[in-house]
C-alpha cells in the first residue's frame, strides 16, 4: 500500500450533517469496474436527473478544482459498507477527511485504501468549512508524523489517531501481510477453540 | 476477590482475542463470514494475492443484492455486470469449498435472513459479512458486524480482523408494548431519541422487559437497524428464546455437543453490576407505530404526529437540513402524517422479511384490497414457502399485492426494483436516504402492518384503527 506521511492541498467543504455512502456512490453504480465508477462520485448530488451538472455543488465549481482533502459534517459517510465510498473518493484524487465523527464502517475502510480519516473538535471543523466557502480553493495541511492539520487561516490543530493505524499509513504497511506474520498465534487460538467450542 | 461483573460484549471479545498489541489493537477471532454476490472484490483480492481462504468451513454464501424478484433464473437478469456477480459467487464458493445457498435452493436469501434460519448464527460467535446490515446477527446473542471488501478479503486470509475495542452502550426498553407496536416501532423510536450518530463506535446491547418479549424475528428487526443508530454492532443476551429458536436447526450443534453448547450461551448474558459506557432507557408503553418523514432513519415520528416546522430546529444547521429534507419529500410542514398520500409499498428486506413480518402484514391485509401498487418480498426460500404453508400468499394475492421472490429487492435497488422519481413509498426497509430506492424517490420506513396500513388506504394510516 503506498504510504501516507503529509498532504498539502486545497479542500472542499460538505456541510450536510449525516452525508452517507448512497450520497457518496449510489448503490446503481457499485455492480461495475472500479475504473468506471470514476464519475459516479457524489453522482445524484452533482448531477440533475438529466444530468446537467449542478453548479452549486461543490465538486462542480471551478475553484475547488484539484481537491484532495475533504472537510465534512458530523457522521460523514455513514450508512452502508461499500468501500466504494472510499475508493470512488480516492480515485477522484481525495486522501483525507475532515469531520467531527464518521460511520464506522467508512472509517475503517480509510485505513485499508491508504486514505486518512480525521477527527477534529466540531466548531474547529464548522470553522474551517467557514473559511474553504469564503476563499475557496485555500489549502488545508496534513502531517500525519506529527498528527497536525494547519487550516487555511494558518491555525494548528492536533488529532488523535490510534498509533496501530499511523504506523501502518506511514510505512504503509499492507494489512494481510502483517497478520499473516501472526500465523502462530492464529493456529494457537484455533487449537484452543476446538476444544472450547467443539461443535462449531 | 470476585471476577469483575462483565458485559455480554466484553465476555464475546475477550474469547476472542488472538493477539492484544501494546497500541490498544486487537486481532479478534473471525468464527463466520458471511458472503454474497457484492462479495466478488473481496475473492478477486484473494486471487491478486494467490492466497486460499483460511477457514472455508466457516464460510457460507448467498447470493441476494442482485438476484430478480421476478425470476430465479440467472440467464434472466438483464444487466450483464450484475449477471456476473451472481455467477461469480457460485464459482467462488465451489473453487473455496465455502458453503452456498445458491439461487434455485430454497434456503437462498438475503444473509441476514438466512444466518439466523440456518443457525449458523449462534450465540457467542463473531460473525462478520461486507455488509453493514450484519448487526442483525447480534439478536442471538452474537458479535456481528459489517465490514468493507479489504477486510473481507482480510478475513478470507486470515479468518480474524484488527480492531480497537468499541466501547458498550445499552439500550433498555422496559414495560410492555401495545397492541399493533411491533419491533420495527421499537427500533425507529430508540433512533429517534439517540440520533443516527448515538451510538458510534458502540456497541448496543438491547436490554429490559420489551426486548426479552420479542421473538427472534422481533430483536432481529431491532438489532438490524443498530447501524442506523450509528452503533458497530447491536445484542441481545441469548434466553430461553434464543434456544428454542436455534434447536433443531441444521447447522445448529446436535446431540451432547448441543448441551454442551446451551451450557456455553447460558453464561454469556451481561453480569449483574456489569457497566456500560453509556445508558439510554425507553418506556415500551410510550412508543406509537412509527413513520419516518425525512432523509436519515431519525427523522422518525408517531403516525399521530405532524410533518415537523424547520423553524423548531435547535440550530442553523439543523433547520437548513430539515428543509432540504423536507423539499427532497415535497412534505408540507404541519401536515398530519395520515393526510400524507403513498403511491407504493414495499414489504420486504433484511429489516422486516420474515415469517413473524409476514404474518403480522397478513392480518392486516385479510379481507382488504390494495389501491396502489405494494409487494411482498420473503426473506427467504423458506420463508416464503412457510408463508405459503400457511396461506399467507393467498391472503396477500387476494388484497392485490405481488408475491414475489428472496433478495434484497427494493431495500437497496441493486437488481434493478426501484421506484420512479417522486414516487413516495412506504418501505419495511431500513434506509430512507436520498435515492436509496431509486433517484428522486421518497422513501418511508414503517413496519409491515404499517406498509399494509398505508397499501389499503392510499396514505399512512394507524394500524391501530383497523385492527380493531
Amino acid at each position: 500500500m503506498e504510504p501516507f506521511t503529509t498532504l498539502e492541498a486545497a479542500a472542499i467543504p460538505i456541510d450536510q450533517p449525516n452525508l452517507d455512502t448512497d450520497q457518496i456512490i449510489p448503490a446503481r453504480f457499485l455492480g461495475r469496474p472500479r475504473p468506471t465508477q470514476v464519475d459516479a462520485l457524489f453522482h445524484d448530488l452533482r448531477y440533475t436527473p438529466d444530468r446537467t451538472p449542478r453548479p452549486e455543488f461543490v465538486t462542480n465549481m471551478p475553484a475547488f478544482k484539484g481537491a484532495r482533502i475533504v472537510v465534512a459534517e458530523r457522521n460523514f459517510a455513514c450508512g452502508s459498507s461499500r468501500e466504494n465510498a472510499v475508493t470512488v473518493m480516492v480515485d477522484n484524487g481525495f486522501r483525507a477527511f475532515i469531520a467531527p465523527s464518521f460511520g464506522d464502517i467508512f472509517f475503517n475502510n480509510c485505513f485499508q485504501n491508504a486514505a486518512l480519516p480525521i477527527r477534529l473538535d466540531a466548531a474547529r471543523v464548522a470553522e474551517i468549512r467557514v473559511l474553504l466557502h469564503a476563499k475557496p480553493g485555500s489549502m488545508v495541511k496534513i502531517d500525519l508524523a506529527a498528527q497536525t492539520v494547519v487550516g487555511p487561516d494558518g491555525k494548528t490543530d492536533r488529532f488523535e489517531i490510534d498509533s496501530f493505524r499511523k504506523d501502518c499509513l506511514l510505512k504503509g504497511v499492507d494489512e494481510v501481510n502483517l497478520t499473516l506474520g501472526y500465523e502462530k498465534d492464529i493456529a494457537a487460538f484455533e487449537a484452543r477453540q476446538r476444544q472450547e467450542l467443539s461443535w462449531l | 476477590m470476585a471476577a469483575a461483573a462483565r458485559t455480554m460484549f466484553e465476555k464475546i471479545w475477550q474469547r476472542h482475542v488472538v493477539v492484544d498489541r501494546d497500541d490498544g489493537y486487537t486481532l479478534l477471532y473471525v468464527d463466520r463470514h458471511l458472503m454474497h454476490d457484492g462479495s466478488a472484490a473481496g475473492f478477486a483480492k484473494l486471487r491478486e494475492r494467490k492466497i486460499k481462504l483460511r477457514r472455508p468451513d466457516r464460510g457460507f454464501a448467498t447470493p441476494d443484492h442482485y438476484v430478480l424478484s421476478s425470476s430465479r433464473a440467472v440467464a434472466d437478469i438483464p444487466d450483464p455486470q450484475h449477471r456476473s456477480l451472481v455467477e461469480q459467487i457460485r464459482t467462488n464458493a465451489a473453487e473455496s469449498g465455502i458453503t452456498l445457498f445458491d439461487l434455485g435452493d430454497e434456503r437462498q436469501g438475503i444473509a441476514h435472513v438466512v444466518g439466523p434460519e440456518q443457525g449458523v448464527t449462534q450465540p457467542g460467535l463473531t460473525l462478520v459479512c461486507g455488509d453493514s446490515h450484519t448487526s442483525t446477527h447480534g439478536a442471538l446473542g452474537a458479535l456481528a458486524f459489517g465490514i468493507g471488501s479489504s477486510e473481507v478479503a482480510h478475513v478470507m486470509a486470515t479468518q480474524c480482523l484488527w480492531q480497537r475495542k468499541p466501547k458498550a452502550m445499552r439500550v433498555s426498553v422496559e414495560g410492555k408494548l401495545g397492541a399493533g407496536i411491533t419491533a420495527k416501532d421499537v427500533i425507529l423510536a430508540i433512533i429517534a431519541k439517540i440520533g443516527t450518530a448515538g451510538a458510534v463506535g458502540h456497541v448496543i446491547e438491547y436490554a429490559g422487559s420489551a426486548i426479552r418479549g420479542l421473538s427472534i424475528e422481533g430483536r432481529l428487526t431491532v438489532c438490524n437497524m443498530s447501524i442506523e443508530a450509528g452503533g458497530k454492532a447491536g445484542m441481545v443476551a441469548p434466553d430461553d428464546t434464543t434456544i428454542a429458536y436455534l434447536k433443531g436447526r441444521p447447522f445448529a450443534p446436535k446431540a451432547a455437543e448441543w448441551d454442551k453448547a446451551v451450557a456455553f450461551w447460558r453464561t454469556l448474558p451481561s453480569d449483574e453490576g456489569a457497566t456500560f459506557d453509556r445508558d439510554v432507557s425507553l418506556d415500551a408503553a410510550a412508543i406509537a407505530p412509527m413513520v419516518t418523514w425525512g432523509t436519515s432513519p431519525e427523522d422518525a415520528l408517531s403516525i399521530t404526529g405532524r410533518i415537523p416546522e424547520p423553524s423548531t430546529a435547535p440550530d442553523a444547521a439543523k433547520k437548513d437540513s430539515m428543509k432540504r429534507a423536507l423539499d427532497y419529500m415535497g412534505l408540507v410542514p404541519g401536515t398530519l402524517l395520515e393526510e400524507v398520500p403513498v403511491d407504493r409499498v414495499f414489504i420486504g428486506s433484511c429489516t422486516n422479511s420474515r415469517i413473524e413480518d409476514l404474518r403480522a402484514a397478513a392480518k392486516v391485509a385479510a379481507g382488504r384490497k390494495v389501491v396502489i401498487p405494494a409487494w411482498v418480498v420473503a426473506g427467504s426460500g423458506l420463508v416464503k414457502k412457510q408463508a405459503e404453508a400457511e396461506g399467507l400468499d393467498k391472503i396477500f394475492l387476494a388484497a392485490g399485492f405481488e408475491w414475489r421472490e428472496p433478495g434484497c429487492s427494493m431495500c437497496v435497488g441493486m437488481n434493478g426494483d426501484t421506484g420512479k422519481p417522486g414516487q413516495r413509498i412506504a418501505s419495511t426497509s431500513n434506509r430512507n436516504f436520498i435515492g436509496r430506492q431509486g433517484p428522486g424517490v421518497r422513501t418511508h420506513l414503517v413496519s409491515p402492518a404499517m406498509a399494509v396500513a398505508a397499501a389499503v388506504t392510499g396514505h399512512f394510516t394507524d394500524v391501530r384503527k383497523l385492527l380493531g
